[in-house]
């Protein structure tokens, strides 16, 4: 079991995932999101090979409107 | 209308419009369709973890035919700006971005030291930055000198819909700049937009004076008509002003002399 802060909240998981099946696991569609894992952007080709580790903190976001 | 160049892309509309404040996100794309813009501006936020099926702004609006401008509102450091941005630039996979880095939560002034600093960096990076900035002419031809891609001097202040208050700044920044200068904040009604095209200004961009219309629909259509009107004025250059009447009849020929 590992813990990590996901858009701010405090998120469980059972295991270490890579970004991708974090992303499955909270049903987000990859082509809409960025991800930044502490602080650092996580590119789409990196998501596969990049595992979360306890403690870390992952960012998700899209667009939404704005002026 | 002639072709909207900035950085390397090209645009069909001199009209730029925010996404924020509508009701919903159908009400967004029904006024973008109105408006006849081709690039709009999104913000960057968090998604709703625990409500991924909840709509997203591109389910409604597709980038792939109106191209998406990431900001950095909300952002009062330099620091923040550039995690926003990279962020955005992973996300869509484009280079465009616009800045704005905020100096004071009641009057949403850019903070010009901030913003130029983050600059710097974006441009350092390969990003092509647009940039919301004070109508100050020396901070623009600082940021043009440092390599951004069009310089975006506010009106008034964001969403105060006062229109431009200061002329003749926007008409010196106009004059003296080679990169595009777009009106951006402000702009509270259509005859706000045609001044800042009869300034000259290569565009505009509006978000409240259209979301907070009582018709959004249809004010997105005026901001359109303004934009077009404005820009063809400059194009075609007004006549001088007199001071005294000059017939528009011609004297000759009347039955009465």
């Amino acid at each position: 079991m590992i813990k990590i802060q996901l858009n701010g909240e405090i998120q469980e998981l059972s295991k270490r995932h890579n970004i991708d099946e974090l992303l499955k696991i909270f049903s987000i569609d990859p082509n809409k999101v960025a991800v930044e894992l502490n602080r650092t952007v996580v590119s789409k080709d990196k998501y596969i090979t990049t595992y979360v580790s306890n403690q870390d903190v992952v960012e998700i976001v899209t667009f939404i409107g704005g002026g | 209308m002639d072709n909207f160049k900035v950085g390397s892309k090209i645009f069909k509309s001199r009209l730029i419009v925010g996404t924020g404040k509508y009701k919903n996100f159908q009400e967004t794309a029904d006024a973008i369709t109105a408006s006849g813009a081709d690039l709009v501006t999104v913000a960057v936020r968090r998604v709703n973890i625990t409500n991924s099926t909840e709509p997203l702004l591109m389910d409604f609006v597709d980038p792939k035919k109106i191209t998406y401008l990431p900001n950095t509102a909300g952002c009062f450091t330099s620091e923040d700006a550039l995690r926003i941005l990279r962020l955005a630039k992973e996300s869509g996979g484009w280079n465009l971005v616009k800045l704005e880095v905020l100096g004071d939560e009641k009057t949403l002034y850019p903070n010009m030291q901030e913003t130029i600093k983050a600059a710097k960096i974006l441009v350092s990076e390969g990003f092509e930055v647009m940039v919301y900035c004070s109508d100050d002419p020396i901070a623009c031809r600082q940021l043009e000198d440092l390599g951004v891609v069009a310089v975006m001097p506010l009106g008034s202040l964001i969403g105060s819909g006062q229109g431009i208050p200061n002329r003749m700044n926007i008409e010196i920044i106009k004059k003296q700049s080679k990169i595009p200068v777009i009106v951006d904040a402000g702009i509270g009604t259509a005859s706000d937009a045609v001044i800042a095209m009869e300034l000259g200004c290569d565009a505009v961009l509006v978000n409240s004076a259209i979301a907070k219309a009582k018709n959004p629909i249809l004010m997105a259509e005026a901001m359109k008509n303004a934009v077009i009107a404005g820009r063809q004025c400059y194009l075609s250059g007004r006549m001088d002003k007199i001071n005294l009447a000059s017939a528009s009849s011609p004297a000759q020929g009347k039955i009465n002399n």
